[in-house]
């Protein structure tokens, strides 16, 4: 329609909003990406950058796989490196019962097409000598990768500004009206934008958009507690994750080991602050210790977390309004948006200009949080 | 009664803890050295003879008497050294002692946790045989050990040439003692340092010293490089006239001033404010050291006031624990104490005009110029992140993007030269940003969470 701004205002300029608004350029949509702060720095630059296939939730497969594709393409597609490495991802089980678990998750992602390797205890310490004793089964997926996620979102936005988008950073969002069947956003320094299409991306902020037409989702902010070794000389290859959460951690090329573990850590969005608690640094360091033994003199040199948004039956919230045609919503994505980002950039875009993706999203309908909201088990694992 | 911790045995955390005894107090006092009395009055390893009164020259009273003093008050604290203060979450402090984690609450904390040199990189500064100026005095203190035979100080500060001095007296030959400053600059700033005489005295006497001794100093010089293939060869230079000088050498101490080392404070929650003579972000305090509620912040770690304004500060902020603590009040000591540490305290002041940090040299560095040395990152690396396209203009960004600050010191080394780097892109000294304190404060073992079997 003539007349407004731009046709598509994204409001968050983390790796969902920026790889929206690429994907939206490249088909020749005027778009404006509005971010509070700067692009990509909370979960979307803070995250652990796994790329994992294995043990997700089982109806975002077709979602995770067209993601994967984009992210092995992603140096044609953005321009840019973004130490990308398809370093494989290894499941570790220490009793029968977290055995028995990884066979579920093995049989699920195999029937979306993914190659499981089972690995038993023997041949788990021949390929990874500095593995611990106990653990008593593995499953292996090549697919998987790692990438770096401080470069990753700037990269993807430069990449969507090229193609024209308008990105501002430092920008808050005042309000937010219809306006016929468009929208007018005005921002906090007091300028107007009108558009006909809404993305809200906006994380662990995003309730107040989707409040303000009448819907709502019980999200809430967390981060992941994370640390970081001094560099140690190449040897761990895959990235490699205890089952019970306890401990995921990877080597970078450089040699420093990256880790993240459960339980994650409370977060004040308002204050913009996510202090990793000295305790759990601690149990985490442990947890690494006892997985990777060799690895006990290995010093943490720097602790880190950022801002997650999370909600209890940890899936996000990816889809058009219930109330209001024109706002898409792709908020709350539970510590395990990385890796489908690009996939949910794709998939919006597509429901943006096409009236459909062939994706299928519907387990993540904002319209779930209607009725009476499920608590996921992996909630009940993932936070103390 | 109240658990007061104090990090930090030098002379502001002895100050503080006889304060505390005198009231019947018994503080906890964590050292992270292994014997007491700081950086500045470093005792010598055991069994090591070591003429410390030569060492110390006019300094030598003071130092034995803290010394003294510090035996005397040993068995009224719970004195806890080779400890080391990792985290701080809320009212527990996080130690690691004997390599294991182990942690200790406390009501009132009092950080004492001293400086450390601020540096300034310039071509070939990651060579062996580089120092810092305070590394330089700490192996002499510590060990007996020089750094070189034939050693050049480089830096803007008057501790060049003391560190040049008590290095000729231990024999060393000195290449050249070059400061960035230029002489008009500190004989403009002389009217301020006048506060405190004696320490200004001092100060000409040393530079008097060297040129006795037929030591070269040189005023308002530009670095150039530090040059050699696997080690210190020699220090090259522009002197003020703009002639290229070169003076083979076997070691170089870098001395810029000191900067407060901060982490702790900041991890315990205390705000920070621009300082635009020191060019540093410095944690806020009241007049007696408070920086919030239960915080208090003495010494060199807070603000550079050297040694006696470190021991009256500690004793300050003792007083303000005290007054917390609802306990009576010695108002006239708490005055003198005040007084004197605003002197003392306003004097480092006038020296860090007087010996400015040469930020224009800095911000002029060359791009292959290595800035973070535990990354690698060059400042041609750094520049070129700000320079893309939504490119990083503050220094947690920058750290983010180039990893600049991101190793094991945590940008302790890099941090002010990021600072300056960033300013000069930024166009705002304040704008650039501080780079955020995260623990650990210093690297820390896997092992010492504790058995993992």
């Amino acid at each position: 329609m003539s007349g407004r701004t731009t046709d598509v205002a994204i409001v968050g300029g983390g790796l969902i909003g920026a790889w929206t608004a690429f994907f939206l350029a490249r088909r020749g949509q005027r778009v404006t990406l509005i971010e509070k702060g700067v692009v990509g720095a909370q979960s979307s630059g803070v995250n652990f950058g796994n790329l994992r296939l294995q043990g997700r939730f089982p109806g975002q497969y077709p979602l995770s796989l067209r993601s994967q594709a984009l992210w092995e393409d992603f140096d044609a597609l953005i321009g840019e490196d973004c130490e990308f490495e398809q370093t494989g991802h290894l499941y570790l089980a220490y009793d029968e019962e977290e055995h028995a678990r990884l066979e579920g998750y093995a049989k699920v992602s195999e029937s979306y097409g993914l190659a499981i390797e089972r690995v038993g205890p023997a041949d788990l310490r021949r390929r990874w000598p500095w593995l611990g004793e106990r653990a008593v089964a593995a499953t292996f997926s090549a697919r998987d990768a790692t990438a770096n996620p401080r470069l990753v979102t700037p990269a993807v936005a430069r990449a969507a500004a090229r193609l024209g988008v308008d990105i501002r950073e430092n920008t808050r969002v005042a309000a937010v009206d219809r306006s016929g069947d468009g929208f007018t956003l005005t921002l906090a320094d007091g300028a107007t934008l009108s558009c006909g299409t809404l993305v809200n991306s906006a994380g662990a902020w995003a309730l107040e958009i989707a409040e303000r037409f009448g819907e709502t989702a019980p999200v809430f902010p967390a981060g992941p507690p994370q640390f970081v070794t001094e560099p140690f000389p190449y040897l761990i290859g895959p990235s490699v994750q205890a089952i019970d959460g306890s401990v995921i951690f990877r080597q970078i090329p450089r040699g420093n080991i990256i880790l993240a573990g459960y339980p994650r850590t409370a977060a004040d969005a308002q204050a913009n602050r996510a202090p990793v608690p000295p305790l759990k640094t601690l149990a985490a360091m442990k947890a690494l210790a006892r997985v990777a033994p060799i690895l006990a003199q290995c010093h943490v040199i720097r602790v880190w977390s950022g801002i997650e948004a999370y909600l209890p039956d940890m899936i996000p919230v990816i889809g058009p309004s219930e109330t209001t045609p024109g706002l898409f919503h792709a908020f709350g994505f539970c510590g395990h948006g990385f890796q489908i980002g690009p996939g949910v950039g794709l998939c919006l875009s597509e429901m943006i200009l096409d009236g459909a993706t062939p994706t299928p999203l519907e387990p993540f309908a904002i319209g779930r949080f209607r009725s009476a909201t499920t608590v996921s088990e992996k909630f009940r694992k993932e936070f103390d | 009664m109240a658990d007061i911790v104090i990090v930090g045995a030098g002379p502001a955390g002895i100050g503080a803890a006889e304060v505390l005894c005198a009231e019947g107090l018994k503080p906890v006092l964590i050292d992270e050295g292994t014997r007491a009395g700081g950086q500045g009055y470093r005792r010598p390893a055991e069994n090591l003879a070591l003429d410390m009164n030569r060492l110390m020259g006019s300094e030598a009273t003071k130092y034995a008497s803290l010394h003294r003093r510090f035996q005397a008050l040993l068995p009224r604290i719970d004195y806890r050294p080779g400890t080391l203060v990792w985290a701080i979450d809320g009212n527990t402090l996080h130690l690691l002692r004997d390599g294991r984690a182990e942690t200790l609450a406390f009501d009132k904390l009092l950080i004492a946790t001293g400086a450390m040199d601020r540096i300034a990189p310039l071509p070939g500064w990651t060579l062996p045989g580089v120092f810092t100026l305070g590394g330089a005095q700490a192996v002499l203190k510590d060990q007996g050990c020089l750094i070189g035979n034939r050693v050049a100080f480089l830096g803007s500060s008057p501790l060049l040439a003391l560190a040049a001095k008590q290095y000729r007296d231990m024999g060393a030959e000195i290449a050249v003692i070059a400061d960035t400053t230029p002489f008009a600059t500190k004989a403009a700033a002389t009217p301020a340092l006048l506060r405190a005489p004696r320490t200004l005295f001092r100060g000409l006497w040393y530079m008097g010293a060297s040129l006795r001794a037929g030591t070269e100093m040189l005023h308002g010089v530009t670095p150039v490089a530090v040059e050699g293939s696997t080690h210190v060869e020699a220090l090259v230079l522009r002197d003020a006239r703009g002639r290229e000088r070169r003076f083979a050498c076997d070691a170089v101490a870098l001395g810029y001033g000191l900067k407060p080392e901060t982490q702790l404070a900041d991890l315990a929650g205390a705000a920070f404010v621009y300082d635009a003579d020191f060019r540093l972000f410095l944690p806020r305090i009241d007049g007696m050291g408070r920086a919030r509620p239960g915080l208090y912040l003495a010494g060199d770690g807070v603000r550079i006031g050297g040694a006696d304004a470190a021991e009256a500060s500690g004793a300050l902020a003792a007083h303000a624990i005290l007054a917390d603590l609802g306990r009576p009040q010695d108002i006239e000591a708490t005055r003198a104490l005040a007084r004197q540490v605003q002197r003392l305290r306003g004097f480092q002041r006038g020296l860090a005009r007087a010996f400015a940090w040469p930020k224009a040299q800095i911000a002029a560095l060359p791009d292959a110029v290595t800035l973070c040395r535990c990354e690698n990152v060059t400042v041609g690396e750094v520049r070129a992140a700000m320079a893309k396209e939504l490119g990083p203009v503050e220094v947690n960004r920058v750290k983010a993007m180039t990893r600049c600050g991101m190793g094991r010191c945590q940008g302790r080394v890099c941090g002010p030269a990021l600072q300056e780097i960033v300013a000069a892109k930024a166009g705002s000294d304040a704008a650039a940003g501080r780079l955020r304190g995260q623990a650990p404060v210093k690297p820390i073992a896997l092992a010492a969470a504790g058995d993992s079997a």
